[in-house]
């Protein structure tokens, strides 16, 4: 199979464009989305394909144009709306809560709201406490919404149209640090990815870690680093952060017996808790070692290069958790 | 507090040097801020204010040394007026311990409590109903002052900004509402983003007494000002000034500008305001040659200072990393 190499941020671009491409009712909407070229480049080019109606600039009013995607996937639309961070969906968080999530069950499943919202998270680029923060952990605790977070290219490529085929709320985090991560792609054939299934980067006997997002690649090199002190880690790669895999999960640490979680957000009421409470309710028995947990510091992200990375979980702190699960 | 009664500008050679003298020292800074991003001595997001600063100048000269000020990302300017010394909101800029948020905060998100300067705020029209709230707080304390709010004009497609005015004037509080209106929030151009372009007119909507001024010339924003600031003082509710402006370089340093003209950067560039104003005070024998290079040299020395403080700062050690999350146990009842 013929291969070639693209950015992550190239990958959203084409996913994009194939399902503006592929479906009439698909549109793209947010700020700076059209003349800006997005935020983070990702809508680049697109206008000119797919003109201003479907490349959609909105004001700066995160609840309205959220809110209208909301509506306009009711009016049988099929919108992709981009919030420029995370930080900024919080004003848009109203929409998203208390319609998007709740307007099927409280209608008796009379409605859906095919929608897809995308934003960038996370930290790393310096940019301090405001551009910075990874709420993922806020919405994997909401039901009737889905929450994907693509860590590799493949999955940046590959989510974005089972996520809008899907009738419900589908929220998509890209991590700000990925978007220049280059991989080799398929050149044809379908891209799409399971979006219900977490996925198993990397083999091990000794350990599971289990991350998500930018926090991927670190527990990878983390597993480099201890493979040549003999520790054999196997790398989880979450990928829907709700609803949770519960199953590969749980087969993973039934198998290695410990179980180290990595998560870039706030150590307190994280999806790293609640995974940690999930393990402990279903595999107790077959734990080795206490779950352990390398998160976020509990502190606004500071903006100086070394306070940052303090603050942000990093392959040696991983390979710390995991050398002392195994007592070493 | 000044002479607060006199609602004119008194263009003593005093005043017109200090006019300029500030609105020189915002251009300079920044383009030294400019050039250290580019050798990474400044990280992250970079917002220059460079061809805007007649309105920092212009309004911030009108305020009392007590009045707060309430501001955006695009801060720097604001900041160096109020009168936080160029040292720390250089080391803020570095990142460093001696910068004035401790380094936390970079350039987005400069604050002084002992300035009464209240931010740097990165969330589009986060300000506001902060500015509110101190105005409120004011007003319940029985305290005569004004709050002042700068903001783009993207703000005002907000909720948080029409919520804020709507509070404002519904308990008559005294802020001073300050929209820098220069023509893009990022890429989008106002007429692509609000409905009604005249962000002064939607203010008067809320019964707001409102106006509109040339924010390219200092001495016009300052008249406005002073009006203004006058009767928020005198209680007689809030106030709007939409300076109309624009911002000479990109939206920050990740921009690549790729959404207005070229020519249209070189047009505004013939109102730049420094020019403007150093053009007319000199012809207007106000000020003279000398004065600017006077200005100039003590500027550049003010910011070689500034750097070399920047550079000889301290990091915050990392054991700190969770200080300043919350208070210290000894000040919780
Ligand atoms: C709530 C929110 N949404 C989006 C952004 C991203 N953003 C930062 S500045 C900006 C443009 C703001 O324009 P304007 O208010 O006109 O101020 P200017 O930058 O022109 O001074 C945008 C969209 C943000 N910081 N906050």
């Amino acid at each position: 199979m013929t291969t070639r190499r693209m950015t992550y941020r190239e990958a959203v671009r084409e996913a994009l464009r194939e399902s503006l491409t592929r479906d009439k009712r698909v549109f793209l909407m947010g700020e700076d989305v059209n003349r800006y070229g997005g935020a983070y480049a990702c809508s680049l080019g697109l206008p000119a394909e797919f003109g201003d109606e479907r490349i959609r600039d909105a004001p700066l009013s995160e609840s309205a144009f959220v809110g209208a995607g909301i509506g306009a996937a009711l009016g049988g639309m099929r919108p992709i709306v981009e919030i420029m961070t995370i930080n900024f969906s919080l004003l848009a968080l109203d929409q998203i809560v208390n319609s998007a999530a709740t307007l099927r069950h409280m209608s008796g499943g009379q409605f859906s709201v095919p929608i897809v919202i995308r934003m960038a998270t996370g930290a790393g680029r310096q940019l301090a406490a405001q551009h910075s923060h990874s709420l993922e952990g806020w919405y994997g605790h909401i039901p009737g919404i889905r929450v994907l977070a693509p860590a590799t290219v493949a999955d940046a490529r590959g989510m974005l149209w089972p996520a809008l085929m899907n009738p419900d709320p589908v929220v998509i985090m890209e991590h700000a640090t990925l978007y220049n991560e280059e991989d080799e792609l398929p050149t044809e054939g379908d891209m799409s990815v399971d979006i219900g299934k977490a996925a198993k980067r990397r083999e091990g006997a000794d350990a599971t870690v289990i991350a998500h997002s930018a926090c991927v690649k670190k527990a990878l090199d983390a597993a480099d680093m201890l493979a040549s002190e003999g520790i054999n880690c196997e790398v989880i790669d979450l990928r829907i952060l709700r609803p949770l895999d519960d199953e590969t999960i749980i087969a993973s640490v039934r198998k290695t017996h410990r179980a180290i979680i990595v998560d870039e957000a706030w150590r307190s009421g994280s999806l790293a808790a609640e995974i940690s409470s999930r393990i402990t309710e279903q595999a107790f028995y077959d734990l080795d070692a206490p779950v352990a947990r390398v998160c976020g510091a509990e502190v606004p992200i500071p903006y100086p290069r070394h306070l940052e990375l303090a603050a942000l979980p990093q392959p040696q702190s991983i390979a710390a958790a995991v050398r002392k699960a195994m007592r070493r | 507090m000044r002479n607060i009664a006199d609602d004119r500008v008194h263009l003593t050679r005093e005043h017109a040097f200090e006019l300029l003298r500030q609105m020189t020292r915002i251009r300079r800074f920044e383009e030294k801020c400019a050039e250290l991003y580019t050798q990474e001595k400044i990280r992250g997001f970079l917002h220059l204010y460079i061809g805007e600063e007649a309105n920092a100048v212009g309004v911030i000269s009108t305020l009392s040394e007590d009045e707060a000020i309430v501001a955006t990302y695009r801060e720097h300017g604001h900041a160096l007026v109020r009168g936080l010394p160029m040292n720390e909101v250089m080391a803020e800029m570095f990142g460093k311990a001696a910068g004035s948020s401790r380094g936390r905060g970079g350039s987005m998100h400069i604050f002084s409590a002992r300035h009464r300067f209240f931010g740097g705020n990165a969330i589009v029209a986060g300000g506001l109903p902060l500015a509110v709230g101190l105005a409120l707080a004011d007003k319940m304390v029985g305290i005569e002052r004004a709050t002042c709010c700068f903001f783009g004009e993207g703000a005002a497609a907000e909720g948080e900004f029409h919520e804020s005015l709507n509070l404002a004037a519904l308990w008559h509080l005294p802020v001073l509402f300050v929209c820098e209106n220069n023509l893009y929030a990022m890429g989008t151009a106002l007429a692509r983003s609000q409905s009604n372009p005249s962000i002064s007119e939607r203010a008067a909507v809320y019964g707001i007494e409102s106006e509109a001024v040339d924010g390219m010339n200092v001495v016009d924003v300052e008249a406005a000002a002073r009006r203004a600031v006058h009767a928020v003082r005198r209680g007689e509710g809030p106030r709007f000034i939409e300076a109309m402006t624009y911002r000479f370089r990109a939206h920050s340093m990740f921009d690549p500008d790729l959404y207005r003209e070229k020519a249209e950067i070189e047009e505004w560039k013939k109102r730049d305001p420094i020019m403007l104003f150093a053009d007319w005070a000199l012809s207007a024998g106000i000020l003279h040659q000398d004065d600017r290079q006077e200005i100039e040299a003590g500027v550049a020395q003010e910011i070689d200072a500034a750097v070399a403080f920047a550079e000889a700062a301290d990091w915050e050690p990392v054991e700190d990393l969770v200080k300043d999350v919350i208070s210290p146990p000894e000040t919780v009842p």
